[in-house]
């Protein structure tokens, strides 16, 4: 980025939000489900964008993907909050508050020692729903939300309603990100990366940044664990475990960090793709991914977001 | 426009097109005369379920759609394909957990148009994909999976199960250790820290204090899935000197128990009651000794009856794959021919039926698969049952055969319709 500020994005993303509301109904039905889950994972990569572009990679964002996701099915079961829109605050608001309690600790950590850090206790969440067999164990239980925003999932509007609260919460989520980045407190996490010695020196508490990070990419990625458990109507452990939190910085790096909307366009494709592998290669699949994988590190090590870059400087 | 605006555009645009490109690409062609029945398998095609179960069910797919589809089956299912409608298969891989397994049996339904799914080997899978079968409106087969809350906390029109629950096999590992081992006293268990090895001991347990109210459980030991080290759980076991060692230990970790408990002496002092033990026996056959109990997960592989369909089905899956058919092998048989009954039933010599006819022909169907016959009988017509079995190893030089072999028919192993298997399990089991 040089050369000023670049423009402000909420118009643009308001824009997209009105195109992928616009869209649903000509869309194939199994791509507005791929759609939703591409939004929700999205949501956990646009938290890992924030951390990474503070220097710092979490391997354990499953840890809050998956209290959003338990949050929101133990508020549809236990508290029987019928509506979705209460069910994805009620999950954001619990990642947010793990991570608050968790920042304490881990916002000392930087580099390898935070990466592991947040594993193990992404890992430790794991294991105590593996052990709770009251939640259904590895084979987690069903949730499903009776209506969103009033309108009820079977009416031909609600329908698409976790689709809809999806694309409204990214919208939500990008803007404000977006918008927070280019304040000042958004402004120091480049700066923590390149030198936090020099970030202290002027005055700035580089580890309340930092924790201030750390909650907000828990709550960006408790919503996306919601979202998920809601369009897909089940939870289970497996939001928590490492492949999955390895599947956002899967996401994250395919994307790249250049521009909060990066993240939805990565994990999309990613969603794309690997659905038409298992369709197309079931016995071969993952080589499918991961030779793609190995072609975006190679020929475009910004992240698939460069492209759009480097079209434009050519331009 | 702005470059932000442009590259937005660009990528709203290109998304749009990739979707649009890829519903064209799946729409369905024109109908020919009458289109073959389109199955989609879910299965284990890789990780470490692929193995022991997932290929296993894949094969016996394989060769029982191809032989039907060229009538090759003997009586009662000798017609072609279904009631002569040729059978097409699309396999897709169960890895990846329950939201990928959730996408895929959307896709399945909604881009490949599939007419049926049968699949699902993972119990969350299985809870999973149920309530979206119910969303989607289609015929769902579960031919593998163990739980038995799919029926027992939900009513389903759309999903039926073609195998009986888990429940079966460990009340039957229970009143045969009780009736062929009359002195057992004491009970030590090394199951699995998941849902699957939780539930089994839990049943397991339950049925032996019910059966032996003396029986005293010298230690559950819950290593992780997948740990692959038993040293510590080994010595504890022994250290209760147990009469039997309860486990559901499957694929890799089965494999690896029984080769560092043999050599420790366990199975001297112990039996051990492995109750999916028989997807290992032919890989395990020098290492699984005398007087080991067997379960095979119904009257499955080693246990199924001599009959006319169950000698075709071994031989030409033998043949094809140089290994015999394990449990799963033929309970995927059983979905498929369970499928072939009940849509023959549902044409009665006319027309190509609907999915309503095909499900209203299923509820509460009785068919005949290699593994005997099976009855649609719990869950409102939508959970199958079928006999027990259990056998003691004879070992001779690492040539396995089974002795004392027990059936039970399966209203002495299952709870009756509407009550839950565990306080069934508390209040009603018998002798």
């Amino acid at each position: 980025m040089s050369a000023g500020a670049p423009p402000r994005l909420w118009p643009r993303l308001g824009l997209a939000l009105l195109v992928t509301l616009a869209v649903v109904p000509f869309l194939p039905k199994w791509a507005a489900f791929l759609v939703t889950l591409a939004l929700a994972k999205g949501l956990v990569a646009l938290g890992l964008l924030l951390l990474m572009r503070t220097g710092l990679v979490s391997f354990g964002q499953g840890l809050y993907y998956g209290i959003g996701a338990y949050a929101a099915g133990m508020g549809a079961s236990a508290l029987e909050l019928g509506d979705a829109v209460p069910l994805v605050l009620l999950g954001a608001t619990a990642a947010g508050l793990v991570a608050l309690l968790l920042g304490l600790l881990l916002a000392r950590y930087r580099t390898i020692f935070f990466a592991m850090l947040s594993l193990a206790f992404s890992m430790i969440f794991y294991g105590l729903l593996v052990k709770t067999s009251a939640l259904g164990s590895t084979d987690g239980f069903n949730v499903a939300a009776r209506s969103t925003f009033g309108l009820p999932t079977t009416s031909p509007v609600g329908r698409f309603g976790v689709y809809g609260l999806g694309a409204l919460v990214v919208f939500v989520g990008a803007a404000s990100l977006d918008r927070y980045l280019r304040s000042h407190l958004g402004r120091l996490a480049p700066a923590i990366r390149d030198n936090e010695l020099r970030v202290e020196y002027m005055g700035a508490s580089v580890r309340n940044v930092v924790h201030l990070h750390l909650v907000l990419a828990a709550v960006l990625a408790g919503a996306g664990g919601a979202l998920t458990a809601l369009a897909v109507g089940h939870v289970d452990p497996e939001t928590t475990y490492w492949t999955t939190s390895g599947e956002f910085v899967f996401v994250a790096i395919l994307s790249g960090t250049g521009s909060v909307a990066a993240p939805f366009v990565g994990a999309l494709l990613l969603e794309l793709l690997r659905s038409f592998a298992y369709e197309h290669a079931p016995n071969t699949w993952q080589l499918v991914v991961g030779a793609s994988m190995l072609a975006v590190i190679l020929f475009l090590p910004e992240g698939l977001w460069s492209v759009f870059r480097r079209r434009r400087r050519a331009a | 426009m702005r470059p932000w605006s442009r590259s937005l555009a660009a990528t709203a645009v290109l998304s749009t097109l990739l979707l649009a490109g890829a519903a064209v690409a799946q729409a369905p062609a024109p109908a020919a005369e009458v289109k073959p029945f389109k199955i989609g398998v879910v299965t284990f095609l890789s990780g470490g379920a692929a193995g022991p179960f997932g290929v296993p069910a894949r094969n016996a797919a394989e060769v029982v759609v191809e032989a039907l589809n060229g009538g090759k089956l003997p009586a009662p299912h000798a017609a072609k394909g279904l009631g002569g409608r040729a059978i097409e298969v699309v396999f897709i891989d169960e890895a990846g957990g329950p939201t990928t397994q959730v996408a895929e049996y959307r896709n399945l339904v909604q881009r490949q148009n599939v007419d049926a799914v049968i699949g699902y080997i993972s119990s969350g899978d299985c809870l999973a994909v149920a309530p979206v079968a119910e969303e989607l409106k289609k015929l769902t087969l579960l031919f593998d999976c163990g739980t038995p809350r799919i029926f027992e906390e939900g009513t389903y029109r759309y999903v039926f199960r073609t195998a009986p629950h888990a429940t079966l096999d460990n009340v039957a590992a229970a009143l045969y250790v009780t009736e062929t081992m009359p002195k057992t006293r004491k009970v030590a268990g090394i199951n699995q820290n998941y849902a699957w090895g939780q539930d089994s001991w839990t049943d397991f347990e339950a049925s032996m204090k019910v059966l032996r109210p003396d029986v005293q459980i010298t230690t559950s030991q819950m290593p992780k899935l997948g740990a692959g080290q038993y040293g510590a759980e080994i010595s504890a076991l022994m250290s209760g000197s147990p009469d039997i060692v309860h486990s559901s230990f499957w694929g890799g970790d089965l494999d690896a128990f029984v080769l560092q408990a043999a050599p420790r002496g366990l199975f001297k002092k112990s039996v051990a009651v492995f109750t999916a033990g028989e997807t290992a026996m032919y890989k395990l056959a020098g290492q699984i000794p005398d007087g080991t109990i067997i379960g095979a997960r119904g009257a499955n592989g080693v246990y199924a009856p001599d009959n006319a369909l169950n000698g075709w089905f071994r031989t030409a899956y033998t043949d094809r794959y140089s290994l015999p058919p394990v449990y799963p092998s033929y309970r995927m048989a059983q979905a498929i021919l369970g499928l072939k009954a009940a849509y023959e039933k549902a044409q009665a010599g006319g027309a190509a039926p609907d999915q309503d006819k095909i499900i209203a022909a299923l509820e509460g169907l009785t068919f005949e698969s290699p593994s005997g016959t099976v009855k649609m009988a719990l869950g409102k017509g939508h959970q199958a049952v079928s006999e027990a079995v259990y056998g003691t190893v004879k070992n001779v030089k690492g040539k396995i055969t089974f002795v004392n072999v027990k059936r039970y028919p399966a209203e002495k192993v299952l709870p009756p319709e509407g009550v839950k298997s565990a306080d069934w399990i508390k209040s009603s089991l018998k002798k």
